[in-house]
């Protein structure tokens, strides 16, 4: 279990305030001058050392992401791009870290800029997000009055500015480059790739675009090290803290900061008081915000949650949004849902998740009343298999994998839905 | 340019650094199915039809027309992932389209059919409602199917990046996506029928041809378009007698593969109003009368009994071509007359030097130009694939373009120079702004309209710009920026073979004013309509009409020959820049019209002055080998540069555009109904209105 000094949110629950004097007093914007002095290859190693993996879900290893950034502009502006358009369902760590812990990630927003030799950051808040887009805004007005950002940012030499895009509340938006696009003031759709951000971005310039936990827990890795940072977690693959967002059927749900490969069990039992009706009542936990298949309870019994031993699985961290979900639950409606939400969410843009995930949706409510036929279980896992993989971006893949979890995992109970229905009609 | 080396399924290639995989596949003649790339447009590729393996890299397949091609890259065309992948997109494709094939005009050619044959499930496990979606009103030409759409954004791109007009786009999210204006508005564009060309589906279809035929019942032939001067290469669809329906044919200096909408879709014209039979104007009564043609011949042998050369005057209109020219040349010699003219818009221009008329940087020179200067014309309207270059030259390569002349929306961004011969003068003089661009471009280009001369001081207009031209430097050692945009597709061919007039003759203005004060005693006129001959022409002179529809001139005429339209003979046109082209006779001429170079070699026999060519080949031997420019197909022959025009006093008014109404510019288009339908809803001020109130 995490100890509270190795605790990089010190406010995420907001007990202190979150403006910059209380933030200073956390330990914020503590001379970020010496910081920026080692060095643009300096900040980049020890990202590298630290073995930060993005928080946004995909977990690609952060370094190495700022390292694919031209090293010399070409005569092209760089750009960092924070995304802060948290829309999977079953997550909310970014919107704890707008409101409470601004600074951080402002913080953050000037590191990670001078260290890809970007003179300005946007970051783009998901439209739900008034009051946490208020509170960003707040934090942007103080830093600039304190001149810690601006030119000559902190007094480090390096003109810097942040600047605040709200997004119109697309779940699409959250992929990076229909992200791009929409601060571009176009349709979000994804782009293809390659080429990637970090050669032609945002207004075709390179660009790297980071999530809001990737950004805001830099300051702080860089202070204490990589090396300490890198020593908390499972193994350095997996390495650091990760801010947990737990729902569903358990006593306490919370957000929380844990140590990277905490076990499940351990997490839900020691910071959420447990699943609701014990341990022994828990059905199924889907481990990384929505988009990621569930586990069934024997897998959970003793699941470590970090990226690699997640996949082994066949699921994935994902956001670290955790959805538990106890023996009340009808798992067939549940992953029904969220069909219906990514049908709802599809940009319309490619083939397969356009038509696919509204055909998934059709099929599954079926399968919740029952009215289907056990070869259509397959026909439906077959399709999951259509979708995944042959799309521009990953929200195909977000539409196959629930489905895929579900009959993976819980075929029997829709066989038994499908004969129950049956007959009932006969 | 750099080259890679990559093997796709089992061949190595060497492609240009850039090239798709899609594209080094089609060169080694492996066939990927696509259906939203298309070459000359942007890749967006979101059918996902066209995925290929792509070993080494991430465990999925890649969308081959987005994925450049690397070094050592090893492709597959045909692996179980790559047919799995293109079975499922299919799939996808397929569930929410109607497959109402049966009664869709885009069956037997259609991508969508083809490649679920090829590459689809023979049946489908869809078992849900299919999506509906509503159909869209994109006017006249377009007919909208919406439900059949694939959503590849093939024409929303079109639209943008070819037409410049950016009106449609894709609408919503989700399976609730749709193509659509946005705010219900009509496709106002010239090119609006090549959306039905690149629509891979039967979503956007021909409204005009709704219904009609079915692909493999037609007759295709390959010929030449005459509804504007650039020649766009056609195929024309015939069933019976009837042309159905006319499409693209690939060109790449010339067209391209597209065409106009006039081009398009005029050809029910060629049903309508069309002159069948001879007709005499009866003494007595002062009506046409329907004749043979011996008695119409008769007529005219009487009536030209008697007079003298300098009596007689001949005229040739728009569309005419290149052998009738030639025929009527020849007969007029005959008679000793110096009276003939092709300029009937009544330009007045010098035209014994070649490069004083002719396109002659090429329309595909535009592709080259760095900086365009356009003068006293709107080419959207006069030469509409000449303006999609000139599009495409700024979209792709920011070439700056600027007008002298009337101001209208060319669908690009132009500096708008002034509207005056003064001004062009200023423009000379001036060293900032766009003319210091145009002076240090490299290939710097005028496109002059041919309306420009089309006033009293045209011969001084025509001296002015070449001197303009030489002190702009237009004129380089491999590069002539200097040209003239015509209009009519038999002007340039006509000029060729110098039907202007002879020593001591009379231009088109003194033919009419000829006719007017009696000097002029028998006019002949083929395909004459550009002008309005019941008031210009003089009462007592004897005009012979000869032409293929009833139009203006017609009902002046006292001896109607009914001729052949462009789709109805084999003829030599000569395009803008000088390209020598063929038509090939597609569709039978109507009753007793016959082909218009036989009616002059027939009435010369009548008229005892026999013009000395039995069939189409020895009149074309005789051209050949009187007008060396004919002897090359297809290749503008480069003019020399030189001197031409005439000294004197430009007026200072300003350039007027001559093309008031895109839609209704020759006989044929008067005569269609859908391009008079096109005229009111694009073309008039009150559809404006209209809208506007809605």
């Amino acid at each position: 279990m995490l100890s509270d000094s190795d605790r990089i949110f010190t406010n995420i629950y907001g007990f202190e305030g979150p403006e910059l004097k209380a933030a200073q007093k956390r330990g914020d914007w503590d001379n970020t001058k010496d910081i920026l002095k080692k060095g643009k290859e300096w900040i980049i190693e020890e990202m590298k050392s630290s073995g930060l993996r993005g928080r946004g879900g995909a977990g690609f290893p952060t370094g190495m992401k700022w390292s694919f950034m031209p090293k010399e502009s070409d005569g092209r502006p760089h750009y960092l791009v924070v995304n802060a358009d948290e829309s999977e369902p079953g997550t909310c760590k970014d919107r704890d870290i707008l409101r409470n812990e601004p600074h951080k990630l402002l913080e953050g927003c000037l590191i990670a800029g001078f260290a890809m030799g970007a003179h300005a950051a946007y970051i783009y808040v998901r439209g739900e997000y008034y009051n946490e887009n208020s509170a960003m805004w707040k934090a942007i007005e103080e830093a600039y009055d304190k001149g810690l950002l601006g030119k000559n940012a902190a007094g480090t030499g390096w003109d810097f500015d942040v600047i605040m895009h709200r997004g119109a509340g697309a779940y699409i938006c959250g992929e990076e480059t229909a992200l791009i696009e929409s601060i571009e003031g176009k349709k979000g759709q994804p782009r293809n790739k390659p080429p990637f951000p970090a050669m032609a971005g945002l207004y075709s310039c390179p660009t790297t675009v980071n999530n809001v936990e990737t950004i805001a827990v830099v300051p702080t890795i860089l202070r204490r090290g990589g090396s300490w940072f890198a020593g908390l977690g499972l193994n350095e693959r997996n390495a650091g803290t990760k801010l947990f967002c737990i729902s569903g059927h358990v006593n306490q749900p919370c957000n929380v900061e844990e140590e990277m490969g905490i076990p499940l069990k351990e997490l839900i039992e020691k910071h959420c008081g447990g699943v609701r009706g014990g341990w022994d009542n828990l059905k199924a936990v889907i481990p990384g915000g929505s988009s990621t298949p569930l586990m069934p309870k024997d897998v959970c019994d003793h699941i470590h949650m970090d990226f690699d031993s997640l996949k082994e699985v066949g699921t994935g961290l994902g956001t670290a949004g955790v959805i538990v979900m106890d023996k009340d639950t009808d798992v067939i409606q549940a992953i029904c849902r969220l069909s219906q939400f990514y049908m709802h969410e599809s940009c319309g843009q490619c083939t397969p998740c356009r038509e696919g995930a509204g055909w998934l949706w059709r099929v599954m409510k079926r399968m919740v009343a029952g009215n289907a036929t056990i070869d259509e279980i397959d026909m439906l896992y077959d399709v999951t298999k259509e979708i995944e993989g042959h799309t521009i971006c990953a929200l195909g893949d977000a539409a196959a994998w629930p489905v895929q979890g579900l009959i993976k995992h819980f075929r029997s109970e829709m066989e038994h839905r499908i004969v129950e229905y049956r007959k009932a009609a006969a | 340019m750099a080259t890679v080396k990559l093997t796709i399924n089992d061949m190595e290639i060497e492609v240009e650094r850039g090239t798709s995989i899609l594209q080094a596949a089609q060169q080694l003649g492996i066939e990927v199915p696509h259906f939203c790339y298309h070459e000359r447009l942007t890749v967006p590729a979101n059918c996902r039809m066209c995925l290929v393996e792509v070993e080494g890299g991430p465990p999925k397949p890649a969308a081959s027309c987005a994925m450049a091609c690397g070094d050592g890259m090893v492709v597959k065309t045909d692996s179980p992932m790559v047919k799995k992948a293109r079975k499922g997109v299919m799939e996808m494709l397929l569930i929410n389209h109607p497959l109402d094939c049966p009664i869709c005009d885009q069956g037997g050619e259609c991508d969508l059919q083809d490649q679920a044959m090829g590459y689809g499930f023979d049946r489908s496990r869809f078992q849900e409602n299919k999506r509906a979606v509503p159909n869209k009103e994109l006017g006249p030409l377009i007919k909208t199917i919406m439900t059949r759409c694939i959503n590849c954004t093939r024409c929303v791109r079109f639209a943008e990046e070819v037409a410049g007009t950016p009106v449609l786009g894709q609408l919503n999210r989700g399976e609730d996506a749709e193509i659509g204006t946005f705010i219900d508005q009509l496709v106002q564009t010239e090119l609006s029928g090549n959306l039905i060309d690149i629509c891979p589906v039967g979503a956007l279809t021909s409204k005009p041809y709704a219904f009609k035929a079915r692909p493999w019942e037609l007759t295709k032939t390959e010929s030449i378009d005459v509804h504007d001067a650039i020649g766009s290469n056609i195929r024309v669809d015939v069933k019976g007698r009837e042309v159905l329906r006319i499409l693209p044919r690939l060109h790449e200096d010339v067209n391209e593969e597209w065409i106009s909408d006039r081009t398009r879709f005029a050809y029910d014209g060629l049903n309508d109003g069309r002159l069948d039979r001879p007709y005499v104007r009866d003494d007595k009564s002062g009506k046409l009368v329907e004749a043979t043609w011996d008695q119409a011949f008769a007529k005219i042998a009487e009536k030209l009994d008697g007079l003298k050369g300098e009596e007689i005057a001949g005229l040739v209109g728009d569309l005419t071509e290149v052998e009738s020219i030639v025929a009527l040349k020849d007969l007029l010699e005959k008679f000793g007359s110096p009276n003939m003219d092709c300029r009937t818009d009544g330009a007045r221009f010098d035209p014994s030097e070649r490069a004083g008329y002719l396109f002659n940087s090429t329309i595909a020179g535009i592709d080259e130009a760095d900086a365009i200067l356009l003068i006293g014309t709107n080419p959207r309207h006069e030469a509409t694939l000449v303006n999609a270059r000139i599009r495409r030259a700024q979209f792709e390569r920011r070439v700056k373009v600027g007008v002298i002349g009337e101001q209208a929306d060319l669908a690009y961004k132009y500096e708008h120079l002034g509207d005056s011969t003064a001004d062009l003068e200023t423009f000379v003089k001036a060293r900032s702004g766009f003319a210091k661009i145009f002076k240090d471009a490299e290939k710097p280009m005028i496109i002059v309209g041919s309306g420009v001369f089309e006033r009293e001081d045209g011969e001084a207009i025509h001296f002015a710009l070449q001197a303009a031209a030489e002190k702009l430097k237009v004129i380089k050692d491999d590069w002539n920026g200097f040209n003239i945009l015509h209009r009519a597709a038999s002007r340039v061919g006509a000029l060729e073979v110098g039907f202007v007039p002879q020593a001591g003759g009379k231009d088109f203005n003194g033919i009419l004013e000829g006719t007017r004060d009696g000097s002029i005693k028998a006019l002949y006129m083929i395909g004459a309509d550009e002008f309005d001959a019941r008031s210009q022409i003089g009462n007592q002179a004897f005009v012979i009409y000869q032409g293929h529809h009833g139009d203006h001139a017609a009902a002046r005429a006292d001896v109607i020959l009914p001729g052949c339209a462009y789709t109805e003979k084999d003829a030599i046109y000569i395009n803008t820049e000088g390209r020598v082209q063929y038509a090939k006779r597609a569709a039978s001429p109507p009753g007793d019209a016959r082909t218009d170079w036989t009616i002059l070699r027939a009435l010369s026999e009548k008229l005892g002055q026999t013009l000395p060519y039995d069939s189409q080949m020895q009149l074309r031997n005789h051209i050949f080998e009187t007008y060396p420019t004919f002897a090359v197909d297809d290749t503008p022959i480069k003019a020399s540069w030189a001197k031409f025009g005439s000294k004197g006093a430009a007026g200072k008014q300003p350039f007027v555009n001559p093309v008031r109404n895109y839609y209704l510019t020759n006989a044929i288009c008067r005569a269609s109904a859908t391009m008079q339908a096109c005229s009111r809803e694009f073309a008039t001020q009150a559809n404006e209105y209209l809208e506007a109130a809605e």
